[in-house]
């Protein structure tokens, strides 16, 4: 019993990393200019496609060193990545910014169709799997019969996940970009009159955002092999509801949401029925939504006058 | 005045004739999933009817016209299927050899049925199709009944004893295919350790098969496509289950072992006897093979479609819909599977669905 459990809470703690992580990238955006950039979960799906391109061409070039393969693939994946987050921002979003609401709005709907469109044309409709890197793994224990294991993959996951959010919390605490992000977030129009450059500032949070979810794209071609031009919409779906269970606009609440989310699935298709995980996540949304409307994490906008 | 009007009037006559000059060719189309997890089997579709296309044309084309190919995108999405059906029905087109999904081949059908398309699907097994379908409803593959009868007493005599999970993702084909093993397998006696739905389209399957590992399962059957079939095999190995995969018609392309990888070793599916084994089929694959074309899974199934259509409208003498309808279903007709009779349904009358097992990167019949 415990060992099912823990093989579940194992499945269950990977999933939703890569969901916290995807949030992450929702929520920072939404905290600072107060809109959902629905192409975000593409910018995942190109994070995975560029690892994957990354990791052929690095074998192709002779490096059969797995550790360093994958280090360099995932900074290829991330520095390239934070391009596109770049350049969606510049062309999409920052032209319309100070338009109507719904126009950014429109805008990232259409920046997510071209992007997919432009995947199926650059790299083919078909699915594009890769052997596993890291074959194997680790043997945890065993009761009744049942070994649970862990592959290294999934090792790999959580550790990079946690380093990386580490990281990412050290760059919003403690530098000065994350206090003029911060500082955004709070009031735009006050940071600018305080000197804080807001165009360079919202461009960092897309560029940040991207990369994180880079690193999520990465990891999920790693731990599933398999890819292809629309899983940006059912990761993007799933990491969008985490962000909002946790809080939209909350950093900690979108991993949290990720974590919850992906616990919940995992839980409810390991003790209920398979079929209804997603009625379950979505109902427990709905739920908190009802007796918490910010979220778990979230804050209550404070009324300005 | 009356110069103008003449002069008005032979334009007319000329776009008319230009007209009548276009209309010498006939547009038949194939649809199927050109894009999404299922593209692999679009590619078949498309290739098989490309060649029949290209080899009819050559021969003379049907009662001296030409054939034009136009090429439909349903992405094995039930809602996008009906919207490239009317689009096909718009461009007038002919014939319809398609689709792949059972999904998207049944709402289809009724819109071909009432815009006077003829359908012969090289791949949609569910036996609804043809059971419910209209008088324009053919299919060249065999029916999910057949093909779960063959694979329940298989599960039944060979794998005695052990312990069967019987998994399905919940579309007209992969639940009815699941079904009808399921059916099969305790008209033996057998009863499944474990019956489960898994939503398609996603990657993570490891709850699943950690339930699966939890109830000592040895033997998964699936009905369901190749994508979430290799993610299963290879989520299972991942976490040190040893399992038999079993599946259906739906493996049948090489896409199925780059996704599952060695977990992919040993894996098992029903599909008919190898077409391209066949005498009939010899000149065809060698047309195939020298493009660089591995006619696999159902690409000979969709040359054979539209063989068979281009046969009976040279013998109804027409391509209208009813007639060549009526033509299909009183003759034999030999293609590259082989001579082909089709029953008052418009199912096939003889189906031979075998085993074949997964090595080292391709399937071979056992």
């Amino acid at each position: 019993m415990v060992a099912y459990a823990l093989q579940q809470l194992i499945n269950g703690v990977t999933l939703g990393m890569i969901y916290g992580l995807i949030a992450v990238g929702y929520t920072m955006v939404y905290g600072i200019i107060g809109m959902i950039n629905f192409a975000h979960g593409d910018v995942f799906m190109i994070g995975a496609f560029l690892s994957l391109i990354s990791l052929t061409l690095l074998g192709a070039f002779g490096l059969t060193f797995v550790p360093l393969a994958l280090a360099l693939t995932l900074v290829l994946a991330v520095a390239l990545a934070a391009l596109y987050g770049w350049t969606l921002e510049r062309v999409a979003y920052r032209p319309l910014r100070g338009s109507f609401r719904l126009a950014p709005l429109i805008s990232a709907i259409g920046m997510s169709i071209v992007l997919q469109q432009y995947i199926q044309i650059a790299q083919g409709a078909k699915n594009k799997p890769i052997l596993p890197p890291l074959p194997g793994g680790l043997r945890l224990m065993e009761s009744d019969g049942l070994v649970v294991q862990v592959t290294w993959t999934r090792l790999l996951i959580v550790v990079v996940t946690l380093a990386v959010l580490g990281a990412f919390t050290w760059l919003v605490s403690a530098t000065p970009l994350g206090r003029a992000m911060r500082a955004c977030e709070q009031d735009t129009k006050m940071a600018a009159l305080l000197g804080i450059n807001v165009d360079r500032t919202i461009s960092f949070t897309f560029v940040i955002g991207a990369a994180l979810a880079a690193v999520a794209g990465f990891m999920f071609l790693l731990n599933y092999g398999v890819i292809d031009f629309f899983i940006g919409f059912v990761a993007g779906v799933k990491a969008f509801t985490a962000a909002v269970l946790g809080g939209i606009g909350s950093l900690p609440g979108a991993v949290l949401g990720g974590l919850l989310i992906g616990l919940i699935e995992t839980f409810w298709s390991a003790y209920f029925s398979v079929e209804y995980k997603d009625v379950a996540a979505f109902s427990i949304l709905i739920l908190v939504l009802i007796f918490m409307p910010t979220g778990l994490l979230g804050r209550k906008d404070v009324e300005k006058v | 005045m009356l110069r103008r009007t003449l002069v008005a009037s032979a334009a007319v006559l000329a776009v008319t004739f230009s007209g009548a000059a276009a209309q010498a060719q006939i547009r038949i189309a194939t649809v199927g999933p050109m894009t999404g997890s299922n593209a692999t089997f679009g590619s078949q579709l498309k290739a098989g009817a490309e060649q029949a296309v290209a080899d009819i044309n050559k021969a003379g084309g049907v009662n001296g016209q030409q054939l034009v190919l136009e090429i439909g995108d349903d992405a094995c999405d039930p809602k996008q299927a009906v919207s490239v059906a009317n689009q096909m029905a718009s461009r007038k087109v002919a014939f319809v050899a398609g689709h792949f999904c059972s999904s998207s081949s049944i709402p289809a059908n009724k819109v071909y049925a009432e815009e006077g398309i003829l359908q012969i699907t090289p791949a949609s097994t569910n036996p609804k199709l043809t059971d419910e379908g209209g008088w324009n409803t053919f299919r060249v593959c065999g029916r999910d009944d057949q093909q779960g009868i063959v694979a329940g007493n298989y599960l039944a005599k060979e794998f005695k004893g052990k312990k069967i999970a019987i998994l399905n993702d919940n579309t007209a084909y992969g639940k009815g295919l699941a079904d009808e093993t399921k059916k099969s397998l305790n008209g033996n006696g057998v009863t499944e350790a474990m019956y489960a739905a898994y939503t398609p389209g996603e990657r993570d399957y490891s709850a699943i098969v950690s339930r699966m590992k939890q109830a000592g399962i040895d033997v998964i059957y699936i009905g369901g496509y190749h994508t979430e079939t290799g993610l299963i095999a290879r989520q299972a190995q991942e976490q040190g289950m040893k399992v038999t995969i079993v599946g259906g018609d739906a493996l049948a392309t090489n896409e199925f072992w780059q996704i599952a990888g060695p977990a992919g070793e040993n894996a098992l599916m029903t599909f008919p006897s190898d077409p391209q084994k066949r005498p009939t089929a010899n000149a065809v694959v060698a047309e195939f093979k020298a493009k660089g074309v591995d006619p696999e899974g159902y690409t000979l199934y969709t040359y054979a479609a539209i063989q068979v259509w281009a046969e009976a409208a040279k013998k109804a003498g027409s391509t209208d819909a009813k007639k060549v309808a009526a033509a299909l279903h009183s003759g034999t007709w030999s293609s590259v599977l082989g001579d082909i009779t089709f029953d008052k349904k418009g199912d096939v009358t003889k189906s031979d669905y075998v085993f074949y097992v997964w090595k080292n990167g391709k399937y071979a019949e056992m």
